[in-house]
């Protein structure tokens, strides 16, 4: 028997070795992958495919029916889907950017300036990783009415913008930042803001670009907010459209409608994932929990 | 524990506070007083419209020993999801990343976004796919598929034949169970020390289990930790997909009701407040029960 070499964690080349653990998760990775595929393809299904019996998986001749009657069904029920667009955005763009500032500046604080309480902070997020928001979906409904916040768009955004998923990464990641750099810019006698905006800033985007992923996935199909705490039909979110198009429509002539709608959901997640992925990577490299 | 010489500095104190407040102050009302307020509740009997009456400890008491569709149904339905699920997602998620870290870039790449994207809908948004692949007339098209190889002759009512809810539900949170977790574990074992690896071959590591047990876990524990509680929360908070699926709360015959479900119909369907936030002290109870697990199994021993 040959002698064991040990397995070459992350080669530089393709070898023939490879096409063994390739081979290993191909049926997972079908099994991961065809779902998507098919929503795909069903979205761009004609009537008569989606009636077809037996059912087929692939389209053949792709049309853009089900989007446009998508766009009609929120004509004919009074609000415009316009509306949901710009409510997403406004609420997506804000919790996004509202999250990666907090994040940061905390995850500054945490990591690299002294006070008071400072392991006892670290120690509080670390036990809110294991937060399941569902699980106090509740009291927040109550928090949220206490504070005057129905039929708000601050009930979409606030209750999201603190993530300790997101606090930890950050932080995890500023802790690679060398001391030494920031020590420098002390003694040239730029302030804690200056050190934040010019210094740790700038070397931590891989982080920041996680957490904005990861703001982004948790707003973007948020439908808690609007299920609990908005009922004014105007205020309420594209994922909670999408959501009831989807729940309705159980008639095959309505499948297409609603695949259409959940693909408009998923594209701008994959999308922005296939842009930052490296920078993910690289920030999850140092998300271990000491 | 490091000390330089920014974390001597004087005025880091005040402006900490500043830089950590924004955070802080939305951490506490959306995370920390919803809890607080959770247990609060639980001692008290609340409708939301008078003003709530403690009880002590009866929702609790009610919980096991009055609330027969709790125990019947609820619990064991949660026990086997999260088992299956969680250590199950798990150790898939592992047993993934160890195989793809052993690939070339380009690769391993694609097949890491295969294996990440379902989990990126958080389950939700997707659940209209799998209600059109299950759907339960013969031109369903997992119905149609069985009955053209034959395996089964009548079509199925997959999403609201009680047989059949909780193993669906099952497999739909396996398929987006990969998700950040498992890419801090491919990271992870990315970021090793190839020389280890060469060093134990020569000390006698004799084939890969070995090296995934003594080596490959060992150097990543932190990632492991992170990767084991990502995946007892996003166990939990999958919770919902039964009433998705079946499209009501209760599910038929309450089997695809979880934990989460249940405090769903008793806070906002019945609006028994107290007892709904009771079942949810005990839900994070047990979140809490399966992260310090963890803890234990990954701790780095100083």
């Amino acid at each position: 028997m040959a002698m064991y070499k040990g397995s070459s964690i992350n080669p530089k080349k393709f070898e023939k070795g490879q096409i063994k653990i390739i081979i290993a998760v191909l049926p997972l990775a079908l099994f991961m992958l065809l779902p998507i595929i098919f929503i795909f393809c069903h979205a761009f299904k004609p009537l008569d495919e989606l009636f077809a019996f037996p059912p087929k998986f692939f389209v053949t001749r792709p049309t853009l029916d089900n989007f446009e009657k998508l766009f009609k069904a929120s004509q004919s029920s009074g609000i415009p889907i316009s509306r949901y667009v710009f409510n997403s955005l406004i609420v997506t763009f804000t919790v996004v950017l509202s999250s990666i500032v907090l994040s940061t500046m905390a995850g500054f604080a945490l990591s690299k300036l002294r006070f008071k309480g400072k392991y006892v902070l670290m120690e509080v997020n670390n036990m809110a990783l294991m937060f399941v928001p569902v699980a106090v979906m509740i009291p927040r409904y109550l928090t949220i009415n206490t504070l005057g916040m129905t039929d708000n768009y601050l009930a979409h955004i606030l209750p999201l913008i603190s993530m300790p998923v997101s606090l930890f990464l950050v932080k995890q990641f500023i802790d690679q930042v060398p001391d030494t750099l920031i020590d420098a810019a002390y003694m040239d006698g730029a302030g804690d803001f200056k050190v934040y905006r010019s210094i740790i800033l700038p070397l931590i985007r891989p982080a920041i670009a996680t957490s904005a992923i990861l703001a982004f996935q948790q707003v973007w199909v948020n439908v808690e907010s609007s299920n609990l705490y908005i009922n004014d039909e105007g205020m309420r979110t594209l994922a909670f459209y999408m959501n009831t198009l989807a729940n309705a429509n159980n008639a095959v002539a309505g499948q297409g409608v609603a695949a259409a709608a959940s693909l408009i959901m998923f594209i701008p997640n994959l999308i922005l994932f296939i842009i930052l992925q490296k920078s993910v990577m690289n920030t999850m490299a140092h998300s271990g929990i000491k | 524990m490091r000390r330089t010489k920014i974390s001597k500095r004087e005025n880091g104190n005040k402006s900490a506070y500043l830089f950590l407040s924004p955070y802080l102050i939305l951490f506490f009302i959306f995370i920390i007083i919803p809890m607080i307020i959770a247990i609060l509740l639980s001692f008290t009997n609340f409708n939301t419209i008078q003003f709530p009456e403690f009880k002590g400890f009866l929702n609790y008491i009610n919980l096991i020993t009055q609330d027969e569709i709790f125990m019947q149904y609820v619990l064991p339905n949660t026990v086997l999801y999260a088992l299956i699920v969680g250590p199950g997602g798990y150790i898939l998620a592992f047993l993934l990343a160890y195989a793809l870290s052993q690939l070339s870039k380009i690769p391993r790449t694609i097949l890491a976004l295969i294996f990440y994207s379902p989990s990126m809908t958080g389950g939700v948004a997707m659940t209209v796919l799998w209600k059109i692949i299950f759907s339960g007339d013969q031109t369903g098209y997992l119905n149609s598929l069985l009955m053209k190889l034959g395996i089964i002759t009548e079509p199925v009512i997959w999403l609201t034949d009680a047989r059949y809810l909780l193993p669906i539900m099952i497999v739909v949170a396996l398929w987006s169970s990969m998700g950040v977790g498992f890419l801090a574990m491919l990271a992870g074992i990315l970021n090793g020390d190839e020389s280890i690896y060469e060093a134990a071959a020569i000390d006698g590591v004799t084939n890969r289990f070995q090296e995934m047990i003594y080596i490959t876990i060992p150097t990543m524990k932190p990632q492991m930790l992170f990767g084991a509680v990502m995946a007892i929360v996003g166990t939990f908070q999958n919770g919902l997909i039964g009433v998705q699926l079946s499209g009501s709360n209760p599910t038929p015959h309450y089997a695809g009701q979880l934990i989460v479900n249940h405090i769903e119909d008793y806070g906002f369907i019945r609006y028994e407040m107290g007892y709904a936030a009771a079942v949810s002290v005990v839900l994070l109870g047990i979140v809490w029960i399966f992260s310090t697990l963890s803890k234990r199994l990954f701790a780095e021993k100083d």
